[in-house]
């Protein structure tokens, strides 16, 4: 019994850590929701031997320990709750982005090319304060990201027609 | 006096239900968070001065005695973390007030923030280790809402790694938490203390090192750092300071207080947490001198400081800890400070980048005041407050003769010194520039007329706080060598907790 649930809860882990390392939010949430389901696994083992449910007051036997289930309850909750903001900011990042990749940090980008950059121009697209829903510039140098996969949204490939480099746009705006 | 130990949880719980019902004031819910928090903290301080005098207090949640029910427990390190985190939350609050920023626009704020304050001081007194876990998640939960409350691309963009981030090592954590269950039946930290060491050897390396992962995860230590630099930045300056300002040091606690009291000595993980304290040091102030943006270069530097701290656990003596928590509370202030004065530099500027800054030192001597304090202070220049952290860590560490890792904290400070200067010269001297983002700036700024003065008033205090640390340096590193004490015996703790 104890060997089936072990083996349950390394697929879930296993399948569960697979999803989460893709590039689609889709798939990191249905991974994370995965793993969270193994952890509980770990829990139901945790409990022990099987016996018949504790407080019910009927049948004979030994009871099975209910604090590991009560541990479970509070985690499945939490996960749940986490679960729901997540899928939450995977909408929002759909809406301003039309995309559901994880992108590449920017500005790791930007400290890579700095030697071209010392000078300040195209940095202005990172204006934290600048920031509005409707930056363009923040958005046109999200899209270009978009890896040239074959599944890759139809927006992110129409920004990165359209934009040209990154390093331009960023030119022209700061004039 | 044991109703202190509940009070700092229960206080901002409920005021953050009563924030929720006047949510279209915004007066009032300034009036409620600021009260709330101005009790909490000083609750927090009564709380400190009594069980300094009389030792740990506990409280029994529901009346349930302790192997079962969930025990709160205020010993010196809990207390001090305590005291702390109020101050800084209270001050940083204030700064909120101040910043024409999420704060002003969103109902969501002051909740969010009361249940994040709740959160951590859940974390610094549970006596249960599951419910350190629930801790974590109501702190995780509110930071992820005051992380992504402008809903800005960037933000969803690192609130995303963020939440995913913290959410794997939150499953780790419930993982080790079955483990531990497994194992040993209970999840009463005190009660652990004693039934771990009657684990096999293996089995209790297995748990002290799943522990450092969680837990480092929530630090930010190398190699589990990366979502820090790329997350914090994004948020409202006063969201940025009290997320790298505290909660990166609710892990470094956690961490303290799982290695010393639930891992047993000859299972305590020294040399890697040394190992892992000197990677830090130097990948964090490495990459902060890489960086282009200012608030991105102060998260780096977080994750450097969270090396210093873990270099004092890994020590593993009264010294080497006393050390830790001096650190982690002049690092606490001193880095919301820095974040502050970031926030001010970005209000007046209207930018953060560090080549479109210059001349601050005349346009606003104030904020370069405040900046130079609080920057010497975290690179450790005498007589400031990190001068006497830095001593008093590495004083323990030659005295360990660690020479390796003294010389790599040595070299790391240093660099922390070529980091600040660089900030400090591209910000702060040179011809003043007027950036090309200030016409956009000044118009946001004029569309949310901002209390500049609250804002300089709320850093400033921080600063003098971090200078008292430093005047009062004496009586603050007696405390912490009297906490560190309590900490690598835990008796007293136990006996407490178990009413043994």
């Amino acid at each position: 019994m104890s060997v089936l649930l072990a083996g349950v809860a390394a697929t879930l882990f296993g399948v569960g850590t697979y999803l989460v390392l893709q590039r689609q939010l889709s798939r990191i949430v249905i991974g994370v929701g995965l793993m969270g389901h193994g952890a509980n696994v770990l829990f139901v083992i945790a409990a022990g031997a099987r016996g018949r449910p504790a407080f019910t007051g009927r049948g004979g036997g030994p009871t099975t320990d209910p604090l590991p289930q009560a541990m479970a309850l509070t985690g499945i909750v939490i996960t749940f709750a986490v679960t729901a903001f997540l899928l939450a900011l995977a909408y929002r990042s759909w809406m301003v982005t039309h995309d559901d990749e994880v992108e590449d940090a920017i500005e790791d980008r930007l400290v890579g090319r700095q030697p071209h950059q010392e000078t300040g121009g195209p940095l202005s697209d990172m204006d934290p304060d600048g920031g509005g829903l409707a930056d363009p510039d923040v958005m046109t140098e999200a899209r270009t990201r978009a890896p040239a996969e074959p599944h890759a949204s139809v927006g992110g490939t129409e920004a990165a027609g359209t934009a040209g480099a990154p390093g331009a746009t960023g030119a022209e705006s700061s004039g | 006096m044991s109703a202190l130990v509940a009070l700092p949880i229960v206080l901002p719980l409920v005021a953050a239900a009563a924030s929720i019902l006047v949510g279209r004031s915004r007066a009032a819910q300034r009036t409620i968070g600021l009260v709330t928090l101005a009790v909490v903290a000083g609750v927090a301080v009564a709380l400190l001065l009594c069980v300094d005098a009389d030792g740990p207090v506990v409280v029994e949640a529901g009346g349930w005695p302790a192997p079962l029910g969930i025990a709160l427990v205020a010993d010196r390190l809990a207390a001090i973390m305590l005291c702390v985190s109020s101050v800084v939350l209270l001050a940083v609050l204030a700064f909120a007030v101040g910043e024409a920023d999420a704060e002003r626009t969103h109902v969501g704020f002051h909740p969010a923030y009361l249940v994040l304050s709740a959160g951590v001081a859940m974390a610094f007194t549970t006596g249960d280790l599951f419910n350190l876990f629930v801790a974590f998640e109501v702190t995780l939960m509110a930071s992820y809402v005051l992380l992504t409350l402008g809903g800005r691309p960037r933000q969803v963009r690192a609130g995303m790694t963020y939440v995913v981030v913290s959410l794997m090592a939150s499953t780790l954590f419930l993982m080790t938490l079955a483990f531990v269950y497994e194992a040993t039946g209970t999840v009463n930290m005190a009660d652990l203390h004693g039934r771990i060491a009657e684990l096999p050897g293996g089995v209790q390396n297995a748990m002290a090192l799943l522990l450092v992962v969680v837990f480092g995860t929530k630090a930010a230590v190398v190699p589990l750092y990366f979502w820090l630099p790329d997350s914090y930045p994004t948020a409202p300056a006063a969201v940025t300071a009290v997320l790298a300002g505290l909660l990166t040091k609710v892990g470094v606690y956690a961490l303290i207080r799982s290695q010393t009291l639930l891992v047993p000595e000859a299972a305590r993980p020294g040399t890697l947490l040394l190992w892992v304290a000197g990677a830090t040091m130097l990948v964090g102030v490495l990459g902060a001198i890489a960086q282009a943006d200012l608030r991105r270069a102060l998260s780096f530097q977080v994750v450097s400081q969270i090396g210093y701290m873990v270099l004092g656990l890994g020590l593993f003596t009264v010294a080497g800890l006393a050390g830790a928590v001096y650190y982690v509370v002049q690092t606490i202030v001193v880095k919301a400070a820095l974040f502050l004065t970031a926030g001010l530099v970005e209000h007046t500027t209207g930018t953060g980048r560090l080549a479109r800054l210059g001349g601050l030192a005349h346009r606003a001597p104030a904020v370069a005041g405040l900046f130079l304090v609080t920057a010497l202070s975290l690179a450790g220049i005498p007589p400031l407050s990190g001068f006497v952290a830095k001593v008093g860590l590495l004083q323990p560490a030659a005295d360990a003769e660690e020479w390796g890792i003294l010389a790599i904290a040595l070299v790391a400070s240093l660099l922390t010194l070529y980091s600040i200067a660089r900030i400090w010269t591209n910000a702060f001297w040179g011809a003043p520039v007027d950036p090309v983002g200030r016409a956009a700036g000044g118009a946001a700024a004029l569309e949310r007329p901002s209390r500049t003065g609250v804002m300089v008033g709320a850093t400033a205090a921080l600063a003098v706080l971090s200078l008292a640390l430093a005047a009062g340096a004496g009586p603050v590193f007696d405390l912490g060598t009297r906490a560190a004490e309590d900490v690598l015996a835990p008796e007293r703790y136990v006996a407490a907790v178990l009413g043994r």
